[in-house]
C-alpha cells in the first residue's frame, strides 16, 4: 500500500514537468534503443547462420582436397587431386564414430528437358549423401547402391531445378539431357529422373540456392560426365556432435598415412566440421556487436547521468516539500524511496520507450536493408532490467541527499 | 505488509521508552500532562560561539489547554517550537510528549512521533502545491506506520468539513485564499487525531478579519478537547487562547491564564456591526 502510494506520488511529480521528464528520458530511450537494435541485428545474423548450417545437415564434416592454409595461399577446394575413392573406402573401414560417408564430385552444366533448359549444379555422390545433407523426398525415390555399381543414368532433382525445367509438372519419370561440356565436343547424356527433393528453401542472404541441383551416382558422374578419378571432397556424418574432434583426429592420421605424408610436411587435405564453419561465420558479427554494444552502454550511462542531474535539481527545488513531508511524519527512508522511485520511473519509462524504438528500428532495417533481425524476449528483459539498474544507481545519490535533509532547514528553505 | 512493520516499529518505541504503553491509559486522564518539559536546554554549537537558545524551561501543558507561546524574536520561542514539534532535540533536560520521553529517540522514531502525536500548522501554510485540498489532508495518513487507514478519503473529507471547507475538496492551494489554505492546513493537522496541535504563527500571513476567523476555528477545536499550542508575537491574537507563556532570552518570564479572553464569534459579530455602521454613515 505504502509502496503503491509512493509510486503515485512519483508519477504525479513527473507529470508536473512533462517536458523535463521526456528530455531526461531521451538518454535512456536512445541507449536502450541502441542496445535492442544491435542485439536484434546480432541475434538475427546468428540465427541466419545457424539456419544455413542446419541446411547443410547434422553433424557434418567435410574433407576437401588441398590445404587451404598452405603458405597463406588459398588454392580453393579440389585444386589438387589428392582425394580418391580409396580414401573413402579407408574411412569406411577404419574411422570410428562415423555414421555415413559419401564421396562428392561436382560440376555445373546445362540441362535440357523438352523445350526448356537451365544451368544447374550437378553433384555426384553415394546414396548416403542424402542422409548426410538431410535431403528428403517429395516424390519418387533416391538412387541406390545398385545404381552406383552400374553407373546408372538416373538422377534426383532439386526443387528449383525441377521448377525451372518442368514448371511445376511431374518431374519423376521424365528424361533430362545433360550437356557434355565444351571439351567433349558437345553432345549430351540422357538421365531419367527417379526422385524429386523437398525444397530446403534459400535462407536470406544465402550464398547459393541449394535446391538448384541435380544429384546423380558418383560413378556415373566420374565415368560418364567428368572422366576423372579424383574427388572434390568427402562428406561425413558423425554419430554424435561430441565425437567430431575425435573423428577429426582419426581422419587426419588416416589420410596422412594413406597419402604418405611424413613428419613436418603439411596435409594435402582440409577437414572442416560444421561448428568450425559456424564459428568462422559468426566471429565477425560478434566483433561488430561488441563494438555497437559498447556504444550503446556508453549512451545508457550518459542517460543515467542525465537522470542524476535532473534529480539533483528536483531535490533542491522541492526542499520545502521534503520539509513538509518530514514534518508530517515521513521517515528519511520514505523520502529516499520517493525520489528513488521517481528516478527509476524515469529510467524505466525511458527503457520501455527505448525498447519500442529499438524494435521499430530493427523492423525498419529488416524491411529497408533486408538485414535479418530478431528481437528476443531475453534482450527485452535484460535491457529493461538494465534501465532499472541505471535508475537505482544514478537516482540513489540525489535521493539520499533528499533523505538526509534536516526538516527544520528544509521547512525554512525559500 | 503493514503488520510486520507496525509491530517492529512499535517494539522500537517500546524499547526506547517503556512508558509508551502506559501512556495509552494515562493520556485520557487529566492528571498526566500532554507536554512535560523539565529544565530543558538547547544550545547551538556554531563554531566559536555557542548560542544558548533555551536555558532551563520547565512547563506542563495538560489535555484541553490552549496555550500561546509568546516572545520577541530571539527569545527562543522558535527553538521551543522546534523542540515541542520533535523537529529538534534538547541538549539537556527531559521532554515527555503524551507520556513518551522523546529526548532519546532517533530520526525515524521522531518522524513517527510527529506523525502520530503532533499536527502542525505553519505561518506559510506549507501545503503541497498543485495537490488538491483533499490529498493534502490525506498526506499524514500516508506516512502512518502504526495505523492503517482504509478510509483516508472519508477521514480527510470529515476534517475539511470540520474547518468549513467541505465544498472545496478538490481545489488546489493556488485556487484558495490565505484563510482557506490555513484551514486546509488545520484539517491536515487534525486528521491523524494527534495529542497536540502545534501552530507556528498561524495568523502571521493573514489579515485581521481572517486571523480572527482562524482563531475561531482553533477555539472550536479546543472546545472539543483538542490541546493546542500556538507560537505568536501578536498580543491580541494571544488573547483568544486560555494561557499565555512569555519567553525572553531563552527563559520563561511570564506564565499566566488569560483573564479577558476574546471569543472569535463575538469579535466577528462586532466587526460586522462596525462595518455596517460605517456603511450607514451618509457621505
Amino acid at each position: 500500500m505504502r509502496f503503491f502510494a509512493a509510486f503515485r506520488i512519483a508519477f504525479r511529480a513527473l507529470l508536473r514537468n512533462k517536458m523535463r521528464a521526456v528530455l531526461t528520458m531521451l538518454g535512456v530511450i536512445f541507449g536502450v534503443g541502441a542496445v535492442i537494435t544491435t542485439v536484434s541485428l546480432g541475434d538475427g545474423a546468428r540465427v541466419m547462420v545457424q539456419q544455413q548450417i542446419a541446411t547443410m545437415g547434422e553433424n557434418v564434416m567435410l574433407i576437401f582436397a588441398g590445404d587451404f592454409r598452405r603458405g597463406g595461399v588459398s588454392f580453393g577446394s579440389g585444386s589438387s587431386s589428392a582425394l580418391t575413392m580409396e580414401d573413402v573406402e579407408a574411412i569406411r573401414r577404419e574411422v570410428q564414430g562415423v555414421r555415413n560417408v559419401s564421396p562428392e564430385v561436382s560440376t555445373s552444366r546445362q540441362i535440357i528437358a523438352g523445350g526448356m533448359n537451365t544451368s544447374t549444379s550437378i553433384t555426384g555422390a553415394s546414396p548416403e549423401y542424402f542422409a548426410i545433407r538431410s535431403w528428403t523426398l517429395k516424390d519418387g525415390a533416391f538412387f541406390t547402391d545398385q545404381d552406383v555399381t552400374t553407373a546408372a543414368k538416373v538422377a534426383v532433382i532439386g526443387a528449383t531445378a525441377s521448377k525451372n525445367l518442368f514448371e511445376g509438372g511431374d518431374a519423376v519419370g521424365q528424361v533430362v539431357r545433360v550437356s557434355m561440356g565444351g571439351s567433349s565436343g558437345g553432345g549430351s547424356i540422357p538421365f531419367t529422373i527417379i526422385g524429386e527433393l523437398n525444397a530446403k528453401g534459400a535462407s536470406a542472404g544465402s550464398f547459393r540456392d541449394y535446391d538448384d541441383c541435380l544429384i546423380i551416382p558418383y560413378t556415373t558422374a566420374m565415368k560418364r560426365l567428368l572422366n576423372t578419378t579424383s574427388l572434390r571432397g568427402i562428406n561425413l556424418q558423425t554419430e554424435t556432435m561430441e565425437v567430431m574432434p575425435m573423428v577429426g583426429t582419426q581422419l587426419t592420421n588416416l589420410l596422412r598415412q594413406t597419402h604418405r605424408i611424413s613428419g613436418g610436411r603439411p596435409d594435402d587435405f582440409t577437414i572442416r566440421s560444421q561448428d568450425e564453419l559456424a564459428t568462422a561465420m559468426s566471429s565477425t558479427q560478434e566483433t561488430m556487436q561488441y563494438l555497437l554494444g559498447g556504444v550503446a552502454i556508453v549512451s545508457l550511462l550518459v542517460g543515467g547521468i542525465g537522470i542524476m542531474n535532473i534529480m539533483l535539481v528536483s531535490v533542491t527545488e522541492r526542499t520545502r516539500e521534503i520539509g513538509i513531508r518530514m514534518a508530517l511524519g515521513a521517515r528519511p527512508r520514505d523520502v529516499l524511496l520517493q525520489f528513488l522511485i521517481e528516478a527509476v520511473t524515469l529510467s524505466c519509462t525511458g527503457g520501455v520507450l527505448g525498447i519500442g524504438l529499438g524494435m521499430l528500428a530493427s523492423k525498419i532495417l529488416t524491411q529497408v536493408k533486408n538485414w535479418p533481425t530478431l528481437t528476443s524476449p531475453e534482450a527485452i528483459m535484460y535491457s529493461f532490467a538494465f534501465s532499472v539498474i541505471v535508475g537505482i544507481f544514478f537516482g540513489f545519490y540525489p535521493a539520499r541527499k533528499a533523505a538526509q535533509l534536516d526538516p527544520i532547514d528544509a521547512l525554512r528553505y525559500e | 505488509m503493514p503488520t510486520g512493520r507496525r509491530t517492529r516499529s512499535a517494539a522500537l518505541l517500546d524499547a526506547a521508552n517503556p512508558k509508551h504503553f502506559v501512556s495509552q491509559s494515562t493520556n485520557s486522564t487529566a492528571g498526566e500532562p500532554v507536554i512535560r518539559l523539565k529544565d530543558v536546554h538547547k544550545t547551538y554549537f556554531t563554531g566559536e560561539l555557542d548560542v544558548k537558545a533555551v536555558q532551563g524551561v520547565t512547563i506542563d501543558i495538560h489535555k484541553g489547554e490552549f496555550v500561546a507561546l509568546m516572545g520577541a524574536s530571539g527569545s527562543g520561542k522558535s527553538t521551543m517550537m522546534n523542540i515541542l514539534g520533535c523537529l529538534d532535540r534538547v541538549t539537556k533536560g527531559d521532554y515527555l510528549l503524551d507520556g513518551i520521553d522523546v529526548s532519546e529517540l532517533d530520526r525515524d522514531e521522531l518522524a513517527d512521533i510527529r506523525n502520530e502525536k503532533i499536527g502542525f500548522v505553519f505561518q506559510g501554510f506549507n501545503l503541497l502545491a498543485r495537490t488538491s485540498a483533499l490529498e493534502n489532508v490525506e498526506l499524514p495518513m500516508l506516512y502512518s506506520r502504526h495505523k492503517t487507514y482504509d478510509d483516508r478519503e472519508e477521514k480527510a473529507t470529515k476534517a475539511l468539513e470540520l474547518v468549513g471547507l467541505g465544498n472545496r475538496l478538490d481545489h488546489t492551494p493556488n485556487r484558495l485564499s490565505g484563510g482557506q489554505q490555513q484551514r486546509v492546513a488545520i484539517a491536515r493537522a487534525l486528521v491523524n487525531d494527534p495529542a497536540l496541535i502545534l501552530a507556528d504563527e498561524p495568523t502571521g500571513n493573514l489579515d485581521s478579519k481572517t486571523s480572527i476567523e482562524i482563531m475561531g476555528v482553533f477555539q472550536k477545536l479546543n472546545e472539543q478537547g483538542i490541546t493546542i499550542v500556538m507560537v505568536t508575537h501578536e498580543l491580541d491574537i494571544a488573547q483568544y487562547t486560555k494561557r499565555n507563556i512569555v519567553m525572553r532570552d531563552g527563559r520563561v518570564v511570564t506564565d499566566k491564564l488569560v483573564t479577558n479572553r476574546l471569543m472569535a464569534e463575538e469579535e466577528l459579530q462586532k466587526l460586522k456591526v462596525a462595518s455596517e455602521a460605517i456603511q450607514m454613515i451618509p457621505s
